[in-house]
């Protein structure tokens, strides 16, 4: 009985010794797919990413993070294919490139039986997605109007400067013409500055020397607002005008809590959120909170009262 | 007479030498439409815009006119100027903790500048010469390697000038001599440089030669390999003068500075009269060139008459009706 004991013993010890690595192996693997840092918002999105995964590998020994980064939707398609045929991972983390052409890809992944978390860009067919993260392009839109309306008291000239021709860029702007309707606020002009700060200041020279007088721009993104900013000073017009940006871009925000005049006020659309899915997708396999549904984060406004809340100096955005 | 107007028009005085002229009408057509759909157009402070604007393509489109001539090709231009912005960036502010004097800093800077357009022409140069690569494949590897090195200095995200530094830069671009912006003498200043390179001395000829026809040129005592190498060197320096009044301007470089630089540099030089392949050039063309691309797409800001989406299309066709009208095209019709 002794000897036995001692036996099975020794087989636990020499069975848990072949377990170590054997659990190791069994790590729960977690791919991370997002679009590659080709733009402001990008590249705090891929800093964010970045700071997560070796926060939550380093919290939780049995989570393997994967994170692959593509320049364009078709390389994003082949990503997701050898996340699934060479790391065969448990569960997806996706910002897809685009909705349409990753809506497949994205299905072929769940078909090989792991959790997917979608962020921000929703697929084309409900139902693939166990988790999705998402701000809130409309709400976006919505409270920049609100805000634009409250400080010109419903009345006045303003210039839009829109992004790259996509559903973000249309979701914000229609939602914001909905919010100005009904007002005496007219739109002059909008024109696409492609969420980008040289073809911000292009836009915003050549809507100055159109228009004698502006009252408010909506410049929508905090890299377009940056080449706004520069224009208007060139034009020596800061007095006539301030200047609504959006997503939180550590520059704008010090200068919304220094109390800049021409930039009083930001609205967030943070690429933080990228953190805030790997973090719940980490929670489903390392707790028993239930994690599946939609988070949606909000848009709030960042005014110099609450800015030091949403000032990161160390994100690259 | 006819043999008369023929001959002058071959040497390039005669009155419907489209090659010479054909980039400036279409210029001046450019302009009419652009005060037909706006008065604002003409204004000064337009004006002044566009021709500002048109300086960064342009000085790069002066160094493309070498390298085009030669019979070469440079599409790393734009990933270049991003990634000597982005050092320049970091090393100005970098050297805020040695030296207190802005201006000390800022020269250092546009030194380092003009080195690295040095050092990353000649690396062009050289693959290109001493390694037998075609030009298209170097400089297409070097776009990707100086696009990949910015992002990566910059993290992802974007590198921004110190404010101190930024206020003693801002007159580089920012700032008048006798009412005449500073990147409009640098353009003007380097095209005039560029175009008695190229017209009057030897290396000039030189280029032209080398373009026409490789093998003839190296019978007859061309160095061809330093003469192309100079010229991927020219294009490096270029880039860096562009750099340096780019950099004022926002302060900034991220991934997504200069992207289709390169495109708009060779469109420049193409719709100013330079043949593709290579064999003559023309400074003054390229000039035009650059300020019409520019002009494009002030006209198409000043204006709602067409859909946004539709910016492209319209900047494409103008680029081959620029073309087109230059080669005489129409004159042909029949034959």
């Amino acid at each position: 009985m002794k000897m036995t004991g001692k036996f099975l013993g020794l087989a636990a010890a020499f069975a848990m010794s072949l377990a170590g690595p054997a659990l190791a192996a069994d790590k729960v693997k977690i791919g991370v797919s997002i679009p590659s840092a080709t733009h402001g918002w990008a590249g705090g999105l891929n800093y964010h990413a970045n700071v997560a995964v070796d926060r939550m590998e380093e919290l939780y020994p049995n989570i393997d993070m994967i994170l692959v980064t593509a320049s364009d939707a078709s390389a994003q398609a082949n990503d997701l294919e050898d996340l699934v045929s060479v790391h065969n991972v448990d569960a997806l983390v996706i910002l897809p490139f685009e909705s349409e052409p990753l809506t497949d890809p994205v299905r072929m992944v769940k078909e090989s039986g792991a959790f997917i978390t979608v962020v921000d860009r929703g697929l084309s067919q409900d139902g693939i997605e166990d988790l999705y993260v998402a701000g809130n392009n409309p709400e976006l839109g919505r409270v920049s109007a609100e805000f634009i309306k409250e400080k010109l008291g419903n009345k006045g000239d303003i210039v839009v400067l829109r992004g790259i021709p996509t559903v973000i860029d249309e979701e914000r702007v229609d939602a914001f013409m909905a919010g100005i309707e009904g007002t005496d606020i007219k739109v002059l002009d909008m024109k696409h500055a492609n969420w980008n700060r040289d073809d911000g200041f292009e836009v915003m020279q050549d809507f100055l020397s159109r228009f004698p007088k502006i009252d408010a721009v909506w410049a929508q993104d905090d890299d377009i607002a940056i080449g706004v900013i520069e224009a208007v000073k060139q034009a020596g017009r800061e007095d006539e005008l301030f200047i609504l940006g959006g997503a939180g871009m550590k520059d704008i925000i010090k200068r919304v809590m220094d109390g800049d005049r021409l930039v009083p006020a930001d609205v967030l659309y943070p690429p933080a959120m990228i953190a805030t899915a790997i973090e719940l997708t980490t929670l489903n396999y390392v707790s028993n909170a239930p994690v599946t549904g939609r988070f949606i984060l909000g848009a709030p406004l960042v005014t110099p009262e609450n800015a030091a809340n949403y000032y990161f100096p160390d994100s690259p955005f | 007479m006819q043999t008369m107007s023929r001959k002058a028009a071959a040497i390039g005085f005669g009155p419907f030498d489209l090659k010479t002229w054909g980039p400036l009408l279409a210029l001046i057509g450019l302009m009419v439409l652009g005060t037909a759909l706006n008065t604002s157009f003409l204004s000064e402070g337009n004006i002044s815009n566009i021709l500002t604007r048109s300086a960064f393509i342009g000085i790069i489109a002066v160094g493309a006119t070498f390298v085009i001539t030669a019979g070469g090709i440079d599409l790393s231009v734009g990933a270049m100027a991003a990634v000597i912005s982005g050092v320049m960036i970091i090393s100005m502010n970098a050297l805020m903790n040695v030296f207190d004097s802005a201006s000390l800093i800022i020269a250092c800077g546009i030194l380092l500048s003009l080195a690295l357009g040095l050092l990353a022409g000649a690396f062009n140069g050289l693959v290109t010469t001493k390694g037998k690569i075609e030009a298209f494949i170097v400089t297409l590897g070097t776009m990707g390697i100086f696009r990949s090195l910015v992002t990566y200095f910059a993290d992802g995200g974007t590198l921004s000038l110190d404010f101190t530094i930024r206020g003693a830069y801002r007159p580089f671009y920012y700032g008048d001599i006798l009412g005449i912006p500073v990147p409009v003498i640098v353009f003007a200043v380097v095209a005039a440089i560029g175009w008695v390179i190229l017209n009057r001395t030897a290396f000039g000829r030189h280029c032209r030669a080398i373009g026409s026809n490789e093998a003839v040129a190296r019978y007859s005592a061309v160095q061809v390999n330093r003469v192309k190498t100079l010229t991927y060197i020219v294009q490096g320096l270029c880039v860096s003068l562009a750099t340096i009044i780019y950099v004022p301007r926002l302060g900034s470089a991220s991934s997504s500075t200069g992207v289709l630089w390169e495109l708009e540099a060779i469109a420049a030089v193409i719709i100013g009269g330079t043949v593709l392949k290579g064999g003559s050039g023309r400074i003054g063309g390229t000039v035009i060139g650059a300020i019409m691309l520019t002009m494009i797409g002030n006209i198409l800001n000043l204006t709602d008459l067409i859909s946004n989406y539709l910016n492209g299309a319209v900047q494409g066709v103008i680029i081959i009706v620029a073309v087109w009208l230059q080669r005489g095209g129409w004159k042909n019709k029949g034959q």
